[in-house]
């Protein structure tokens, strides 16, 4: 049996959406800045796609910007946003808990001389909002936070954020790569000024995102060219991937209700089965109010890419936090900065369901995972079976 | 990234598990760094050759698979000629390791490096 459960990684081009796509590579092919009929065929779908996007997260067509994924979109935000502001400041605020598209990208403004403070989260990777409101000063162009986080789930509550920033004059970009489709998004009720989504993670095609930008938030470009995009981004356009963006968002936030039920279901039986029939492990993330598809376990004795890599000898697609999947050699910063030990961060195993998972699957799962514990950890020379303790060295 | 020969070692480990009454024990590395290797040692006290070899590993596939190799490779061995398998003998017998997980065959060399000496140290030889 074959198993995937890394839907967080990427989820397969849902065949319709790859339907819709398919006449916007051989016949429709025209580029769409052009000025004859080829061009404005293809301008017209992209135009469909804009719409479809506005309407999908509640802002304007003129608020949707292409790019070509989420980590363009971060960069975009941030670079864009702090270069233009420099007139106001150079302090920007984020979390720990980022992906690296934006911890990287604050680490590339730093070296360029602007400020960034990481506030922490808390064990459940919340962020601490008194840490937050404390961090932002006069000078403070922009905070940035992630509307769910990409390892463990943890919603943030950005109507919260975007609240704060109003009142206190600061822009608000939130990363919502991981909550599209999965969470209600609405830009213009939650005063969002910058949001970045990717279409591989809500069943669309690889390499094409986009940034909203709220009408009137300034910001410098990050791709230089052509006058694509309102001239804010060059490049030819993307119209087959715009297209399967479009296509995929308008499905994926119309069947949202019925998608969350169905992963949240199989997650919630597979975290069910797994704690009462393994023992010795941690669940990492808010107990609740995580994505409806993620679960993130820690197991006690055993190294994540050695789990990762018998499951996938048995078919099953999982990640995991451990240094050894990273080429890093620290484990997940999200794990280490909501406190979890360092040797349970190498430990950990994220599963990520999906709208093709079944409840077979799930348990197929649990019975392979079950059986891959006892033998890695009967190989551990931390776990000693008649204590069923660390046995230190 | 791995090699068939990591994969089917990983997937059918040889040597796992404890030698109680061992001559020697070799134990590397630690639970923050994501590794440990402990390596033990059944060796004939007249001829220094390795009788029994066994180990227990915390770690990554590749970790696993080099400590299952390198037990494998010093059965059999006088403790001199073991402590002439480097590192890079390990490797070889992979087909290779991607460049990040070098450092799992390096533990398995150091692993057996430090049970021979336990093994000295209680032979008074070392």
């Amino acid at each position: 049996m074959k198993v995937y459960l890394d839907h967080a990684a990427t989820t397969y081009t849902d065949p319709e959406v790859f339907e819709a796509m398919k006449p916007y590579f051989c016949e429709v092919f025209g580029n769409a800045s052009s000025l004859h009929g080829f061009g404005r065929e293809a301008a017209r779908a992209v135009d469909k796609a804009r719409g479809q996007v506005a309407a999908a997260l509640g802002c304007k067509p003129s608020e949707v910007y292409f790019t070509s994924g989420g980590t363009e979109s971060d960069n975009w935000a941030l670079k864009g946003i702090m270069h233009a502001h420099t007139d106001k400041g150079r302090h920007l605020i984020t979390s720990k808990i980022e992906h690296h598209a934006v911890l990287h990208a604050c680490e590339q403004l730093e070296k360029e001389g602007f400020e960034v403070t990481y506030v922490d989260v808390d064990e459940n990777g919340k962020i601490r909002m008194d840490q937050l409101e404390a961090a932002i000063r006069p000078d403070t162009v922009l905070v940035s936070v992630m509307a769910a986080n990409n390892e463990v789930g943890t919603v943030q509550p950005i109507g919260e954020i975007a609240k704060l920033c109003k009142a206190k004059g600061v822009l608000f970009h939130t990363d919502a790569v991981q909550a599209v489709g999965s969470l209600p998004l609405n830009v213009s009720e939650q005063g969002i000024d910058l949001l970045s989504l990717s279409a591989h993670k809500f069943y669309g095609p690889k390499g094409v995102g986009a940034l909203i930008v709220r009408n009137g938030v300034r910001l410098d470009k990050l791709i230089i060219g052509g006058a694509q995009e309102r001239s804010m981004r060059g490049g030819t356009t993307n119209t087959p991937g715009i297209v399967g963006l479009g296509e995929a968002i308008a499905r994926a936030v119309g069947g949202m209700e019925e998608n969350n039920a169905h992963v949240r279901a199989l997650r919630d039986h597979f975290i069910d089965r797994v704690q009462k029939e393994i023992p010795d492990l941690r669940l990492n993330g808010h107990p609740t109010d995580r994505l409806p598809n993620n679960v993130n376990f820690s197991f006690e004795y055993v190294e994540g890419e050695s789990i990762l890599m018998t499951l996938d000898l048995k078919g099953i697609a999982v990640s995991s936090g451990s240094a050894c999947t990273s080429g890093s050699l620290d484990p997940s910063h999200v794990l280490l900065a909501m406190g979890v030990p360092v040797e349970l961060a190498h430990g950990s195993i994220r599963f990520t369901f999906g709208r093709r998972n079944t409840l077979e699957e799930t348990d197929y799962t649990v019975e392979v995972l079950k059986e891959t514990l006892q033998n890695l950890r009967a190989m551990s020379p931390l776990f000693n079976p008649q204590r069923g303790e660390i046995k230190h060295v | 990234m791995y090699s068939e020969k990591v994969m089917e070692t990983f997937a059918h480990p040889q040597n796992v598990g404890v030698i109680e009454d061992a001559d020697g024990v070799g134990t590397v590395g630690n639970p923050t760094c994501g590794d440990i290797m402990k390596i033990y040692l059944k060796i004939d006290k007249d001829t220094d050759v390795i009788r029994d070899a066994k180990f227990q590993t915390f770690g990554c596939a590749a970790a696993i698979a080099s400590s299952s190799m390198a037990t494998g490779m010093i059965i059999g061995k006088s403790v001199d000629d073991a402590l002439k398998i480097k590192n890079r003998d390990v490797v070889e017998a992979l087909e290779g390791l991607p460049p990040q997980k070098i450092h799992c065959s390096v533990l398995a060399e150091e692993a057996i490096k430090l049970a021979v000496d336990d093994y000295r140290k209680k032979q008074g030889k070392s």
